[in-house]
């Protein structure tokens, strides 16, 4: 069974132009017109990822985003106006993945959703557990313990963590954290792995405020520790 | 303040030349001030030296009458028939002594004056001699011996001999008085003037004070500070001024920000055609190969001009947010050569050599990563597209500063074209020449924006190895605590 995208656009003409690429690059795409339609197709029959352009009528982007989260850890992309406006910030604190501007080529949403779809590096050498303390990673399971009880991370938050975790006490740059968990590569937003750090914190640390695991190096980028 | 990127028709246009060159108001007023308290004051002068001038003649001539009539007395009563020489020049001495007069006594054909010899026969006006021969007394004004004086003249029939007594009083003394009275109403004069003067300048400056005030909201308006208002005086004339003013700036401002919001919320619109058309043209590739050729060469044509439409649409929302206030930076610490290295990467050009001072290296920045890649990427489409075949990307550093560079060997930018080669849709003139040259004509106009908002400089030069083509350079301020590493 193909890798089915839930796209959630009001205006018809870009949904219908925008689920023909993607159906070109072999996607299976389920259309959606509204907030209250994209949600009642979720519930149906949940897709692998989901395309939400944020200004929407009635239930906006960001409701609808953070409605899925309360059920799923779905991959979610958003569809902001500009790069430097707040909703690129509120979206991914509403949960999104990744985000794009329109307009924007369907082929580069393409290489955003299979960088989505990734599954997390195996480690090499075999290793199949990481410790830090209270904090376990299983790397081959998709499974994260804090003091024993289980963590419920979204993809996204799992392969940064897997990332921090294979190089422990190493400091990893935003640039590289990009790179490897989104395939953003240098001109990467570096909001999008402070927003998933912050994430993160509030599920893994104690006190997120303070935070005893995910460390931030000052101009530098993140390190994970025990 | 950012004068190349004022909307169009917004310049400070030159004032118009009056044809005669007339003296200004502040000029005129001080002028008219000073005359008319110079007319004012000489006008009370004049009057008051005349009629003090009078006054004291009238008093005098009634003293002057007085001792003249005393003294004509005595000499009735001293003159004899035989009095001699001698006796008519001791009355005359001694009347001259007592009254401070020139008596003057005309007897049988001779004169006896006093001395010294001021007052003689000769001195006498001759009206006054034929009015007294005729039996009439008289008195008359006449100068003597080189001063103004009362010439009064009596005829003396007594004790057998018949005399002509003359006096003359000197009014030497009322000169001297009415001069320095002249010396101090003319210096009152002319402090009067110079007080009118110095209040019609003060008064004109009091005036001219709220249009200095308009003058120097205009130009700030002018310069592109839209939000400028006039404070509103507390007087009632001005209040109106200002009010008016101020209703032309706001009438203004919400015009431009109209503009403004305008080219922005046009732009927000093109979003969403474009993104079908953008993802249309795609699928449309997919199938290029089941096109004919006629299709394929429309289909690359559609895709490139939906190119250019995506980058204008881009460009016009990037700038549009400067207009309308919105642009804000996300600033994040940079390696500026590691930073510029993959700008030039991400381009994948091969026309372009990186060649940065070794010591610039380590050199770290707070910069806004997507609009200083826009910046280098501008530049070196610009050196791409007006330039020649090689393009040379250089990072120099200075104390406080670090230099970006991008030279190309193409023909150069005009002395007079390099200010406003940064302007909107000024692609110059030789690129007009060369016709459709693509790209949206907001290039530069981004990177003077995209700079300036990081407080940098960017400006277009020779190359400096003297060879033909451009070299554009940007300046951005480092930190001073940032040392670059000897």
């Amino acid at each position: 069974m193909s890798t089915k995208i839930l796209a959630v656009e009001d205006d018809e003409l870009i949904r219908t132009a925008v689920r023909l690429a993607l159906e070109d690059e072999g996607w299976e795409v389920e259309e959606a017109a509204s907030g209250e339609e994209a949600l009642n197709a979720f519930t149906r029959a949940p897709a692998d990822v989901v395309l939400i352009d944020i200004m929407l009528p009635g239930i906006n982007g960001f409701d609808v985003c953070r409605a899925i989260r309360r059920t799923s850890d779905v991959p979610i992309v958003m569809v902001t106006a500009r790069v430097d406006t707040h909703d690129v910030v509120a979206g991914l604190e509403a949960g999104a993945d990744d985000y794009l501007t329109k307009p924007f080529a369907p082929k580069e949403l393409s290489a955003r959703i299979r960088a989505l779809l990734r599954r997390a590096r195996t480690s090499e050498a075999g290793t199949r557990h990481f410790a830090f303390g209270a904090l376990e990673i299983f790397p081959e399971e998709g499974v994260v313990r804090v003091d024993d009880s289980e963590v419920h991370l979204t993809k996204t938050e799992f392969r940064l963590l897997v990332e921090l975790g294979s190089s422990p006490g190493r400091v990893l740059s935003r640039e590289f954290l990009l790179d490897q968990v989104w395939g953003h590569g240098y001109f990467g937003d570096g909001r999008l792995v402070d927003v998933h750090i912050r994430r993160l914190r509030t599920k893994i640390e104690s006190d997120p405020a303070n935070p005893r695991h995910v460390i931030t190096v000052r101009g530098l980028g993140y390190k994970l520790q025990g | 303040m950012r004068p190349r990127t004022r909307p169009r028709g917004w310049g400070v246009r030159p004032r118009p030349r009056t044809r005669t060159r007339r003296l200004g108001l502040r000029t005129r007023i001080t002028l008219a001030f000073a005359l008319g308290g110079l007319a004012l004051s000489s006008t009370i002068s004049v009057a008051t030296l005349a009629l003090t001038r009078q006054y004291l003649l009238e008093e005098r001539e009634q003293t002057s009458f007085t001792v003249f009539v005393n003294n004509g007395r005595r000499v009735r009563n001293e003159l004899t028939a035989e009095t001699d020489d001698e006796g008519r020049r001791a009355i005359v001495e001694r009347l001259g002594q007592a009254s401070g007069t020139f008596p003057l006594l005309f007897v049988e054909d001779t004169w006896t004056a006093a001395e010294p010899l001021v007052f003689d026969g000769e001195s006498v006006p001759a009206p006054l001699r034929e009015l007294v021969a005729a039996g009439t007394p008289g008195r008359m004004r006449a100068s003597i011996g080189g001063g103004p004086a009362i010439v009064s003249a009596v005829l003396i029939q007594g004790s057998g001999v018949a005399a002509i007594y003359y006096e003359a009083a000197p009014l030497n003394d009322i000169q001297d008085t009415l001069d320095a009275l002249a010396a101090i109403l003319f210096g009152v004069a002319a402090v009067t003037t110079l007080l009118a003067a110095a209040t019609g300048w003060w008064a004109v400056r009091r005036m001219l004070q709220p249009l200095a005030e308009v003058r120097a909201a205009a130009e700030s308006l002018a310069a592109g500070a839209l939000d400028t208002r006039l404070d509103s005086p507390s007087d009632a004339d001005l209040a109106s001024l200002s009010a008016s003013f101020n209703e032309m700036a706001q009438a203004l401002e919400d015009r431009i920000e109209r503009d403004n919001r305008f080219a922005s919320e046009v732009s927000h619109e093109l979003r969403s055609p474009l993104m079908t058309l953008i993802a249309s043209v795609e699928v449309l590739a997919n199938s290029r190969g089941e096109l004919s050729e006629r299709g394929r060469t429309a289909l690359d044509l559609l895709a490139a001009d939906i190119a250019r439409f995506k980058q204008l649409v881009e460009d016009l929302l990037e700038i549009s947010r400067y207009d309308v206030g919105t642009a804000a930076l996300h600033n994040e610490s940079i390696d500026v050569v590691e930073f510029v290295q993959q700008t030039i990467a991400s381009q994948a050009r091969d026309d372009v050599e990186f060649a940065p001072d070794p010591a610039a290296d380590g050199t770290t920045l707070s910069a806004d990563k997507r609009r200083l890649a826009q910046v280098v990427s501008n530049l070196i489409d610009n050196a791409a597209k007006y330039g020649g075949s090689k393009i040379v990307v250089g990072i120099e550093r200075k104390p406080n500063q670090v230099l970006l560079s991008v030279e190309d060997d193409g023909p150069g930018v005009a002395p007079e074209e390099r200010r406003v080669i940064f302007d909107r849709f000024n692609r110059g003139k030789l690129s007009r020449r060369r016709g459709r040259a693509g790209g949206s004509g907001l290039g530069l106009a981004l990177v003077a924006e995209h700079v300036d908002l990081h407080r940098g400089r960017v400006w277009a030069e020779d190359r400096p190895d003297g060879a033909d083509g451009a070299r554009f350079v940007v300046e951005l301020p480092v930190p001073a605590t940032e040392e670059a590493p000897s």
